[in-house]
């Protein structure tokens, strides 16, 4: 049974708190015992709210109770996440726990107020297990830039799980809850989802608030799910989009209804036919992996054959993105963290010199290799004489990669197809010392935040054993659409043998501990 | 050899508004407790969010509309870099090269004429922390932070170089607080540092000369020490080049009570604030429409008003000018005139720039106009005496009061029927045969100690002028 409640998506969650077949404490003690089982091995959270998470499951399961002896109108006008236990990246501001955001230099921070997303998530009834493992300030590809721990990939417990939502992701791909919250400044949610073969979204930029979301590059952040299924994502977004008056950023397009219900089986896999894609050339690199290349062109393939038509195209601006990107992301990112001065909170070295020495001290102490390095990047892009050649010169390379997006949708594309990362999960270590090289982990998923546009990553295959997941690129606000599309290949793959493979290592983590 | 200064004015104005720039915390009033009028985002907590105060930005525009200064079609914000410990997050949110107001100006009047002064542009920003130093009773020092004041919303404005002497400064300043006041846009008060005025100052030898290094001056904390620090200033650096030495480019400080300036600190390299547009915050589209309602809203204006004063209503400029220089007063003025439409408006003037400004100034509430009206229209009439009207005006202040009922149902109307005067006189004399006896040795005086007297008699309701006549008339017989 609690293997059974392990592996269920929270729609069947939802489904079950609602008829009585089990219940959200039930669920709770489960993913708790995984946890306290596998973590240690795993290094997916940071920190476990285990005393409060179970009272608010036992009041969730008193008001399904309560509704229903009302009867099955009352159990479907409950809440649509009621019960259903989640995590949060470590930069989710939550009244009351720690947000670190993976660095040294927040430790020992409690949170004063709730983001609005966790405001939306509570209100929605669902249940937040804890906080999760994360790069520190959200800049890394692989988690190992954590101040605090290491996280595995449950697939192979000697390679990274991506990030910077690595624990996000690990958590939700190893059976410690099903959805969870990353963010996605560069590809920190695709391309940890593809790396440990789940479903992970970046809507467009200004879907969800970042109000309460530690900043990383306040124009290319957005928040979005990790889950097991596209009905599952869309279920979290429904949760956590819309407009909120204390982000000027927000858009006030309404939340699309159609989330909730995502067509589901031969309904979404005949919804295929006649969609429109465009396969960029570009997104196909040197140095990608043969495997993962294969996998995703059988993924097109299989698109194709259910009456998709593909069209390959050139999105030329392609090259540059990541060029640009290491421009306008540092130097956002060094306003960002200037906060982080050991005057008012967190971990602070003030007290023995001048104001400098405690400036240079908690921050020079505070901040790991990572962040250092992206602070001296963004402060000089930014500085007197370099500022027209750097950040202004990004800016209208950024006007043009989002013109070349716009193109794909004036010609009636329904979506971009291509990879979302161009290898598989690598092993620990292997690009710690060279930065470009991780830098290039992120190659395919950039430009989408570049021109603030949605994208998903959902499995589609393995190479050598390890998840590959395709990309799914939208036109702005096209969030349904993409969830949609996403559902119709899990459906027209839902017989495929890589489907049946759970993460190799899942067993061996319990086993570790 | 003489010099000729040029100045230019950089004025930080605390806007009114109900809330801070960015967030919904309320403006600290005097007496509020250190750090109880904050949140997540004036205190640059992780994760928090600005969202800019749409008050602020109208009265901005108003005070562009004001100045006849233009205001861009798309405005936005950007974050100026520094690290120091009054500044959350590191970097404050202001406009660098798209404020709200650009190209305006300030006509001035001075002991040597009339004249404008150009103002190159008007911002919007947020204010920072206050820090105190403070040493415990252990003899530690102790620098402490209120940040109650981060983020409430400052105007800076900044002039030409177009200043020549402290007094156009000091009246430049004047002006535009009044302007400030007037529309609504501020209160302005400089003793509560809601205007601060720096200047930058520099010396050449003619007006054809290129620009000295220059000074800026601050802490000057009264429009008196702003005209006296910038005199100061001047003659400081002329000597110096007299001297044959060369002026620093520093930052001075006005000590009020030498009455000199001194070196607050040397000029370091520029600072290299960083400047990038805000990406928190979306470019702000300034609707037309929005623009000209916010134009048609403003009041009459300072310059206008006094003018109107002169031609249309025969008051001196120097009245016009009391009367303009504190929005209450002509807020009064203009209420009672609306009142009584007949009313002299010379009276008028002299009764709110007399009493009335005298009492406010002492923080009485304003009477009420229709009724401040009547009573002057009483004293015009002759119907009550100059005594009993400002007994009557010191009582309405405090109590809500019916002039026009209260003179008849307390018998206020002056005396002005000579039989009655002539009689109460008689006592009069009879009473004081010492005056009578100095009226006779040659003092004129005795003759107001009569009137004196009489109008006691008469319980303040005599006629002055006339008792003053009947007396005269009355010794000479």
């Amino acid at each position: 049974m609690s293997a059974e409640l392990r592996r269920a998506t929270a729609a069947q969650l939802r489904a079950g708190f609602g008829s009585g077949a089990f219940t959200s404490l039930e669920v709770v003690d489960a993913l708790l015992g995984a946890i306290a089982q596998e973590d240690a091995a795993l290094g997916a959270w940071l920190h476990l709210r285990t005393g409060e998470v179970r009272g608010e499951a036992q009041r969730a399961d008193d008001a399904y109770a309560a509704a229903r002896a009302s009867g099955a109108e009352a159990v479907r006008a409950l809440a649509p996440l009621l019960g259903v236990p989640i995590a949060l990246k470590d930069l989710v501001n939550m009244v009351g726990t720690p947000t670190t955001a993976g660095s040294k230099i927040l430790e020992g921070y409690i949170s004063p107020y709730d983001a609005t997303i966790t405001t939306k998530l509570k209100a929605a009834g669902a249940l937040i297990l804890g906080k999760t493992n994360m790069d520190e300030f959200a800049m890394g590809s692989s988690t190992e830039f954590s101040a605090y721990r290491r996280t595995v990939n449950p697939w192979d417990r000697e390679r990274v799980p991506g990030g910077s939502s690595g624990g996000s992701a690990s958590a939700v791909a190893a059976l410690h809850a099903p959805l969870s919250i990353g963010s996605d400044t560069g590809g920190s949610i695709r391309q940890p989802a593809s790396l440990t073969g789940i479903t992970g979204l970046k809507p467009t930029y200004g879907r969800v608030s970042r109000y309460g979301i530690v900043a990383f590059a306040s124009s290319l952040d957005q928040i979005g799910p990790f889950a097991r299924s596209a009905q599952d994502a869309a279920l979290m977004l429904h949760a956590i989009a819309g407009s909120d008056p204390r982000d000027a950023t927000s858009s006030a397009l309404p939340v699309d209804a159609a989330l909730l219900t995502l067509p589901q089986g031969d309904q979404a896999a005949s919804a295929i036919k006649g969609k429109r894609f465009a396969l960029p050339k570009e997104y196909f690199v040197a140095g990608m992996e043969p495997g993962v290349e294969a996998a995703v062109r059988a993924a097109v393939a299989a698109l194709q054959s259910a009456g998709a038509v593909i069209d390959e195209v050139s999105l030329p601006t392609t090259e540059h993105a990541l060029a640009t990107y290491y421009i306008v992301a540092p130097a956002e990112a060094s306003a960002n963290l200037a906060r982080y001065d050991g005057i008012r909170y967190g971990a602070s070295k003030h007290g023995g010199g001048d104001l400098l020495d405690g400036y240079l001290a908690t921050r020079g102490r505070g901040f790991g290799p990572e962040v250092r390095r992206r602070i001296m990047l963004g402060t000089y892009a930014l500085s007197a004489g370099f500022y027209d050649a750097y950040y202004l010169k990004a800016q209208k390379v950024r006007t043009l990669i989002a013109r070349d997006f716009d193109r794909i949708w004036s010609a009636g594309y329904d979506a971009i197809v291509a990879p979302a990362s161009p290898s598989v999960a690598w092993k620990f270590g292997a690009k710690m010392s060279d930065p470009v090289a991780m830098y290039l982990a992120d190659a395919c998923t950039i430009p989408t935040n570049m021109a603030g546009l949605p994208g998903l990553s959902t499995p589609c295959g393995l190479s050598e054993g390890l998840p590959v997941g395709l990309q799914l690129i939208g036109a702005p606000w096209s969030e349904t659409g993409l969830l949609s599309i996403a559902a119709g290949y899990e459906a027209l793959t839902a017989d495929a043998p890589w489907r049946a493979q759970e993460p190799t290592d899942l067993a061996a983590l319990g086993g570790a501990a | 050899m003489s010099w000729e200064a040029v100045i230019g004015i950089e004025i930080h104005v605390q806007l009114r508004t109900a809330t801070k720039m960015f967030c919904p915390c309320a403006i600290p009033a005097e007496g509020d407790a250190p750090n109880t009028r904050t949140c997540p985002t004036c205190l640059g907590l992780p994760g928090a969010l600005p969202v800019p105060n749409r008050t602020a930005i109208e009265k901005v525009l108003a005070v562009g509309a004001a100045i006849g200064a233009k205001s861009p079609a798309t405005t936005r914000w950007d974050r100026k870099n520094y690290f120091y410990p009054d500044l959350p997050k590191g970097y404050q949110i202001s406009q660098l090269d798209l404020p709200l107001a650009e190209h305006g100006s300030i006509a001035v009047t001075t002991s040597a004429g009339s004249g404008s002064v150009r103002i190159r542009r008007a911002h919007l920003e947020e204010d920072t922390a206050r820090l105190r130093h403070e040493k415990g009773a252990d003899g530690t020092r102790a620098s402490l932070i209120d940040y109650n004041r981060s983020g409430v919303a400052l105007l800076e404005i900044v002039t030409e170089p177009d200043i020549r002497d402290g007094e156009t400064a000091r009246r430049y300043a004047e002006e535009l607080r009044l302007l400030l006041r007037t529309i609504g846009a501020a209160d302005a008060e400089m003793e509560n540092g809601q205007l601060r005025v720096e200047a930058n100052i520099s010396l050449r030898p003619s007006s054809d000369a290129p620009f000295g290094t220059r000074v800026e001056v601050k802490n000057m904390n009264s429009f008196r020490s702003v005209e006296r620090a910038i005199a100061y200033e001047a003659s400081r650096q002329a000597e110096v080049l007299d001297a044959g030495g060369t002026i620093t480019q520093e930052t001075r400080g006005w000590d009020e009570g030498s009455e000199t300036t001194y070196t607050m600190r040397a000029k370091e390299d520029s600072h290299d604030y960083r400047y990038f547009p805000e990406p928190d915050l979306p470019p702000l589209d300034i609707d037309p429409a929005w623009l000209a309602a916010i134009v048609a809203g403003l009041p009459e204006l300072p310059g206008t008003r006094r003018a109107r004063y002169v031609s249309e209503l025969g008051l001196t400029e120097y009245d016009a000018s009391v009367l303009v220089a504190e929005p209450r007063a002509a807020a009064l003025f203009e209420a009672a005139r609306a009142a009584q439409k007949e009313l002299d408006a010379k009276l008028l003037a002299n009764w709110v720039s007399g009493e009335y400004l005298r009492v406010a100034k002492e923080g009485a509430a304003d009477p009420d106009p229709d009724q401040f009206a009547a009573l002057v229209a009483a004293v015009a009439s002759k119907e009550i005496n100059g005594t009993t009207a400002k007994a009557l005006f010191a009582e309405m202040i405090t109590t809500p009061l019916n002039i026009r009922e209260v003179i008849v149902s307390r018998g206020l109307g002056q005396i002005s029927d000579t039989g009655a005067l002539e009689k109460i006189i008689a006592d009069v004399i009879a009473a004081n045969p010492q005056a009578i006896a100095d009226w006779k040795a040659g003092k004129q005086q005795a003759v107001s100690f009569l009137v004196g007297q009489a109008m006691k008699a008469s319980k303040g309701r005599g006629d002055a002028a006339l008792l003053g006549e009947l007396i005269r008339a009355a010794l000479d017989r």
